[in-house]
């Protein structure tokens, strides 16, 4: 986990070295992890070097300068891609109770799901969506700044192996039909109903350095801002903020919050466990 | 030695184990505790009411970005990592499990040790898997101090031993001694 190269006595060196590469990768690449959580980071970097034999932080640096290809497994790393279908069923179970019988009411609505990952929370919204009558109804922005990810979002192909968990939290989220309804097995897979991601435009969007992505009527972004600062979570919940219509509905992991942001006061909580937020209609 | 901050890891047997030694810390502890325990998926909230009304000290669930207070008991949340930042505020991950756990201890103690290095107190309790061994470890190499329950007095002895055979710790100590000794060590 930690790099033999790196210890007690040379820590500054470390955050030295650490500090050049987000620079050099901001510089490079226009990704900018310089305000993620230093220690999450550096983690993920340790557990880079030790993977790939590279003996020292400025030597990566070095490497990633040069090497796109190299670069774009490493950002995998950074990202942590780990999701999974109905995460936390009683935000679903909540999101049910209090949002849809208001976007029932509506003609026409959009959602915007950022920082969606491999998709598989996309999928969870468009079955709710869908028993509840309303996919026909919305318009889906999925966004993520890992392109890799997005193409497996995409496909809906997901392991097998997984099902049965996922299967689990769709029946304590409430769902009311059965999971299989919903995906064909294929080998070792399993590949989820095109008609649920019919209304998803899946894209590439940086929460960092993008601006707003649409207007829209909800947002989802769940277990992202958990890897940012404090100052780069509060810009971020600003973006949130401009980009949700009066009234909208902003979704966060249930370890996230709106408190101490700056933002508390525009925002009525809806459900302060499950961090189901409503902008205010000043 | 000015210690800044203990941290603790344990599973199985864990709450038996904290029942006895949080509410002996007194209401005078002078450093926070940040306490990995595996108790699977379920929320913390029926522990943690429980060790209130039993510590003269505040027992809360760590939160991400929270700044990390003295004489404060903080637990990880289930199904995320915890880590503590160099400013000393915690942050999440949902990251893989590490050691088929998440929260890990070995994650906890880590960071820790990157944080405070030699002013910190690691300590491996009761738990049926060597998650911890390794950060106890570090802690070590990083100049802090290391203890562990005495296997024997443990209700289930895995965890102090996988972390006994990579660490020979500074402190090998039966569950009832354990309180008084960070009273001890925390007060110099
Ligand atoms: C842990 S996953 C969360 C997935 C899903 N929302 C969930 O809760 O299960 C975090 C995702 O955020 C994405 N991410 C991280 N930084 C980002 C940024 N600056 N802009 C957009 N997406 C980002 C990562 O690529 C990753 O897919």
């Amino acid at each position: 986990m930690t790099n033999g190269a790196y210890n007690e006595t040379n820590a500054d060196l470390l955050n030295i070295e650490m500090q050049l590469l987000m620079e050099a990768i901001f510089l490079r690449y226009g990704y900018d992890f310089r305000n993620y959580s230093k220690a999450h980071i550096r983690r993920r970097v340790l557990h880079h070097l030790s993977m790939s034999l590279i003996p020292n932080v400025t030597m990566l640096l070095d490497r990633i300068l040069r090497d796109r290809d190299f670069f774009s497994n490493f950002l995998d790393d950074l990202s942590i891609n780990v999701t999974e279908m109905f995460r936390d069923p009683e935000f679903y179970k909540s999101l049910k109770y209090n949002i849809i019988p208001k976007l029932k009411t509506y003609a026409y609505f959009k959602v915007w799901h950022a920082g969606c990952s491999t998709g598989e929370e996309v999928y969870s919204i468009a079955i709710l969506l869908k028993e509840e009558g309303l996919l026909d109804r919305c318009q889906i922005y999925a966004t993520d700044f890992n392109r890799k990810v997005l193409e497996t979002a995409k496909e809906g192909v997901y392991q097998k192996s997984d099902i049965e968990q996922y299967d689990k939290n769709y029946v304590l989220s409430g769902g009311s039909g059965k999971l299989s309804d919903y995906y064909k097995s294929r080998y070792g897979s399993v590949i989820f109903d095109k008609n649920l991601s019919s209304k998803v435009v899946f894209a590439d969007h940086n929460l960092v350095t993008d601006n707003v992505f649409a207007e829209v009527n909800m947002i989802l972004c769940r277990n992202v801002l958990i890897y940012f600062e404090k100052n780069l979570q509060d810009r971020v919940i600003g973006l949130f903020y401009k980009s949700l219509v009066p009234g909208g509905i902003l979704c966060l992991g249930t370890k996230e919050s709106i408190k101490f942001s700056g933002y508390e006061n525009l925002f009525e909580v809806v459900d302060e466990k499950q961090k189901i937020y409503k902008r205010k209609i000043l | 030695m000015n210690y800044k901050a203990i941290v603790i890891g344990t599973s199985f047997g864990g709450l038996e184990a904290l029942k006895i030694i949080l509410p002996g810390l007194g209401k005078e502890f002078p450093v926070p505790v940040i306490i990995v325990l595996h108790i699977g998926d379920h929320s913390n909230d029926t522990f943690i009411n429980y060790m209130n009304s039993i510590c003269p000290l505040k027992v809360t669930e760590a939160e991400n970005n929270e700044e990390i207070k003295p004489g404060h008991i903080y637990f990880a949340p289930p199904n995320y990592h915890l880590l503590i930042e160099p400013d000393f505020t915690f942050s999440l991950s949902t990251e893989e499990k590490y050691n088929y756990s998440r929260p890990s201890i070995d994650i906890l103690f880590e960071s820790a040790a990157w944080a405070y290095s030699k002013n910190l107190i690691g300590i491996i309790l009761s738990g049926a898997n060597s998650d911890g061994a390794y950060g106890l470890k570090l802690i070590k190499e990083f100049g802090g101090m290391t203890l562990v329950q005495n296997p024997c007095s443990a209700t289930s002895p895995t965890m102090p031993r996988a972390a006994l055979k990579m660490v020979l710790p500074e402190y090998r100590l039966k569950l009832e001694d354990i309180a008084v000794k960070l009273v001890e060590l925390t007060n110099g």
